[in-house]
């Protein structure tokens, strides 16, 4: 036991306890001025703004998928389901690499975009693909077991009381599946916050407009301005925490609603 | 409302659940489906809700043709096996389902659907549980807030799908009375589903006995418990001796020994004698239709239960008053009080 | 009875019922056209945004045909960076098969306080940015960092080396070998390990006779998916790396250089190595889920 404990915290808190450590060396001012400045804002703002963004829309679409998958038979049903994972297993830069390639203004989805005047890559709409990109698994792969498991009866029981399909579906299965469904949209978000490879591909890194924070990171990392890219993680690790606190609550809250047989 | 199925078929696959099942049932009764589990009893219910829908025949509610409307339409209360409580609703909020649901047109404003809630909790005697949610209810207080959901909204008829048989056996015996006395009190059209012969003949005023899809026998607990009118009926409700006998030109024989009973108007064949196991009144040798050994005795509650070793080969187990003296090695006679002989 | 049969219904009762037939199917299901909406919508989603890419990967990649495809791969360079990232996720799979398993037979068979804690903290590279992985390492053992000075004195070199490359790849991997165990263990409890200990078997009997054997599938599945992840780490990579050509690039960092110089099909081909990790860690995956399905419905029954 003690054993473990100390291995975890060799792996895990010792980096991380640096990097708190590394913080504190930092006056408030400092710490201020750094996340205060417009560059490191604007940053924050496009990870954040754009990753909410992009997990509300895999919230929507992922439970259009979870329902195709669940409940209807149609061909190529099986398949579609494992290429769900794609965007976990993929590496990052290859994702990357490959989203510039295909909504680049030659590629094969950039081209008839850019003839209606849209342009994906290289500006914040690339960034925003990206995370949709990587967020897609985590609504599907948290909302699907719970969706798979719903009793069929208490469809029956509603509609036996008179509810039409819309009221059962927006007044039974959707609450039903609220803390999946809140779950999936979190860890999609905390996800697409801390995106790095699949994003600068494709973002144009245009400083205030297209600029992601972890990358912020790393440039302040090459210019040696250890201070600043230390104060930019520790707001994000911050998020991070409270995402995973605000997920495990809620893992909680679903589990307690979960009548034992 | 009076329900009336008439020739109902329905397959799944090759398998028929209802192999043509005809059955009226009066407006007010209290009336059990009971048979062993792949009888058809609950895919009959299913039918009557419009949760399922049969190959052929007719379903009719005082007269009109149920099948022309669905679920949603029929304005049936269902109480399922596992209540399907919505998890995610209060009680409150379960029981006011079926009142919120309704279109505009009709639906009640906010007090009144507070009133009715209200009123079917006090019925269901848990108003104290209101603001709970069903995952902190015990079973036979969920079972009671699935009835109260589906009486808010005022079924023409009431249908329980084995109301009980997910509750423990103490419990179970509660609710029993307690169904009974509610069907007194609100006096709604019911049919409830259920494998338990016990719950059956204590609850219903009238028992449907099947068995692979037919009906065997309808009638009054007492009828199907006193004259069942098959094999299948008198081995299935009650505790039953079951002997194979052999009749031929108007003598009954148990292996080769010919049983003093009357055999007038059987069929000529290999049969099946029922006795209720307190039928069989035990006398001296040599002065019944049964000669046999006492093998061994137990004596529990009003009864001794004595297993017979039987001349012809068989052994049977028969409940006999306590103040009759068996002891293990008598030799009795055994005679039977009432008996019931089924060809085949 | 019979003369109800032989009255046929009348073409209006016919209707209602075949409506009212129609309205069965909705108690659980959509109108058709409702169901075909969410299909195509479904379908076409993951085909944009999941299906296409992938098959770009592999179009670019032979876009100048298979022999230069092949003398892409055959680069020295990316020779290098292929060696490089087979023997970082060597180590750091290794690594993290010892933590994993002790973590979660830990957190499985014992009670201790802190165990919540605990089971967050194993969760937390998950959700960590990996920037912020690579960060804490640069942080620990840069020249500004806290280890820095000493590793100079020492003439130990840890950032910009494979070492510190080793290091974040099995910090970012880490949930994964855990993360597949702890679930399995739990639900398997631990009355086999007490019968086996009561029958006389030492601590570590108990674990390589009756424990490990309830639990290889789940391993199998932990180590191809931490494999398949450290393979294809970039952001932490990335940090800590220093881009050395040649000697501290491994693919993911060689695919973003190829790139960034042009060189499209270079660049694609090793991307499309990994890509082609990634579906074979897909297939096997879920050939993995089955086992562990079926000995799941096996210990239920």
């Amino acid at each position: 036991m003690g054993l473990t404990l100390s291995w975890l915290s060799v792996i895990i808190l010792i980096p991380l306890a640096g990097l708190f450590l590394r913080s504190l060396e930092l006056s408030p001012e400092q710490f201020w001025a750094i996340l205060s400045s417009r560059r490191t804002l604007n940053a924050l703002r496009v990870s954040f703004g754009l990753g909410f963004a992009a997990a509300c829309v895999n919230l929507v679409m992922g439970s259009i998928i979870v329902w195709a998958l669940v409940r209807y038979r149609f061909p190529g049903r099986r398949l579609f389901d494992a290429i769900v994972d794609v965007p976990f297993a993929l590496p990052t830069a290859v994702a990357g690499v490959a989203l510039t390639a295909l909504f680049a203004e030659k590629g094969w989805l950039g081209a008839p975009l850019a003839a209606l005047g849209i342009k994906v890559a290289f500006t914040p709409l690339g960034i925003f693909v990206a995370m949709i990109f990587i967020g897609i698994p985590f609504v599907v792969r948290t909302v699907q077991p719970v969706l798979q498991d719903l009793d069929p009866e208490i469809e029956e029981a509603a509609g036996s009381l008179g509810a039409s399909r819309w009221q059962t579906v927006t007044r039974v299965i959707l609450p039903s599946l609220a803390p999946a469904l809140l779950t999936g949209l979190a860890l999609a978000f905390a996800r697409a916050v801390g995106e790095y490879g699949s994003v600068i591909f494709i973002a144009g890194n245009l400083p205030n407009v297209s600029e992601i924070a972890p990358l912020l990171i790393v440039i302040r990392l090459s210019e040696f301005r250890y201070a600043d890219a230390t104060a930019i993680a520790v707001i994000m690790l911050v998020v991070s925490f409270v995402i995973i606190f605000a997920v495990n609550r809620l893992q909680r809250w679903a589990r307690s609603r979960i009548p034992k047989h | 409302m009076t329900i009336e199925v008439k020739n109902l078929v329905k397959k799944f696959g090759i398998f028929a659940a209802l192999d043509g099942v005809d059955l009226k049932v009066d407006n007010g009764e209290l009336v059990a489906l009971l048979g062993p589990s792949g009888s058809g009893k609950t895919t009959l219910l299913r039918i009557i809700a419009g949760l399922d829908w049969p190959d052929s025949g007719e379903v009719s509610f005082n007269g009109e043709d149920a099948l022309a409307q669905g679920a949603r339409e029929r304005h049936v209360g269902f109480v399922f096996q596992h209540y399907a409580l919505f998890r995610h609703m209060t009680v409150f909020e379960n029981v006011a389902f079926g009142l919120r649901v309704q279109p505009r047109a009709v639906r009640k404003d906010e007090a009144a659907i507070r009133a009715r809630v209200k009123e079917l909790l006090d019925l269901v005697q848990l108003d104290w549980l209101a603001d709970r949610y069903p995952s902190q209810l015990s079973g036979g207080q969920r079972q009671r807030i699935a009835l109260a959901r589906a009486l808010a909204i005022e079924p023409r008829i009431l249908l329980l799908d084995e109301p009980f048989g997910a509750l423990d056996a103490k419990v179970r015996k509660e609710l029993r009375r307690w169904l009974r006395s509610l069907h007194h009190e609100i006096n709604v059209t019911s049919i409830f589903v259920t494998h338990d012969q016990e719950e059956a003949l204590e609850v219903a005023n009238r028992v449907v006995v099947m068995d692979k899809g037919r009906i065997e026998q309808v009638g009054s607990p007492e009828d199907v418990y006193e004259s069942p009118a098959s094999a299948f009926v008198h081995g299935f409700i009650g505790e039953s001796i079951e002997l194979p006998v052999q009749v031929e030109s108007g003598v009954i024989r148990l292996g080769d020994r010919p049983l003093a009973l009357a055999a007038d108007g059987l069929a000529p064949g290999a049969s099946r004698l029922f006795v209720r196991r307190h039928d069989m009144l035990v006398g001296p040798s040599g002065s019944g239709a049964f000669e046999g050994a006492v093998r061994q005795v137990r004596n529990f509650g009003p009864v001794q239960r004595a297993e017979v070793a039987l001349l012809g080969g068989e052994t049977i187990e028969i409940d006999a008053p306590r103040d009759k003296e068996l002891r293990a090695g008598d030799i009795v006679s055994l005679n039977p009080r009432r008996y019931r002989i089924f060809a085949g | 009875m019979q003369i109800a049969e032989a009255v046929p219904l009348s073409p209006a009762a016919a209707k209602a019922r075949a409506h009212a037939a129609a309205a069965r199917d909705s108690l659980r299901t959509e109108p058709k056209a409702v169901r075909i909406v969410i299909i195509t919508l479904a379908v076409l989603f993951l085909t944009v945004f999941v299906v296409l890419p992938l098959v770009v990967v592999f179009a670019q990649a032979v876009s100048r045909g298979v022999l230069a495809y092949l003398a892409a791969l055959a680069e020295p360079e990316a020779l290098a960076a292929i060696k490089l990232t087979l023997l970082v996720a060597a180590i750091s799979v290794g690594l993290n098969l010892v933590f994993g398993l002790v973590a979660a037979w830990a957190i499985a068979k014992f009670e201790f306080t802190g165990k919540t804690f605990l089971i967050t903290l194993i969760d937390l590279p998950f959700s960590v940015s990996p920037v912020i992985s690579g960060l804490v390492f640069v942080l620990l053992f840069g020249a500004q960092g806290y280890f820095g000075g000493w590793l100079r004195d020492h003439d130990i070199q840890i950032l910009f080396a494979v070492p510190g490359i080793a290091l974040a790849t099995t910090f970012v991997t880490f949930p994964f070998v855990a993360r597949a165990l702890i679930p399995l263990m739990q639900e398997q409890g631990t009355q086999e390990e007490e019968a086996a200990i009561s029958l006389g078997a030492s601590g570590l009997q108990t674990f390589f006779r009756v424990t490990l054997p309830n639990i290889k599938w789940g391993v199998l599945y932990g180590v191809l998916l931490c494999n398949a992840r450290a393979m294809g780490e970039f952001g932490a990579v990335s940090v800590v790396s220093g881009h050395i050509r040649g000697e501290t690039n491994t693919m993911p960092l060689l695919v973003e250089i190829l790139y960034n110089e042009y060189q499209f099909v270079a660049a694609f081909a090793i991307a499309s190595l990994l890509a082609m990790l990634a579906l074979i860690t897909l297939v096997a995956k879920t050939v993995l889920e089955r086992h562990l399905d079926e000995g799941q419905d096996i210990s239920d029954h």
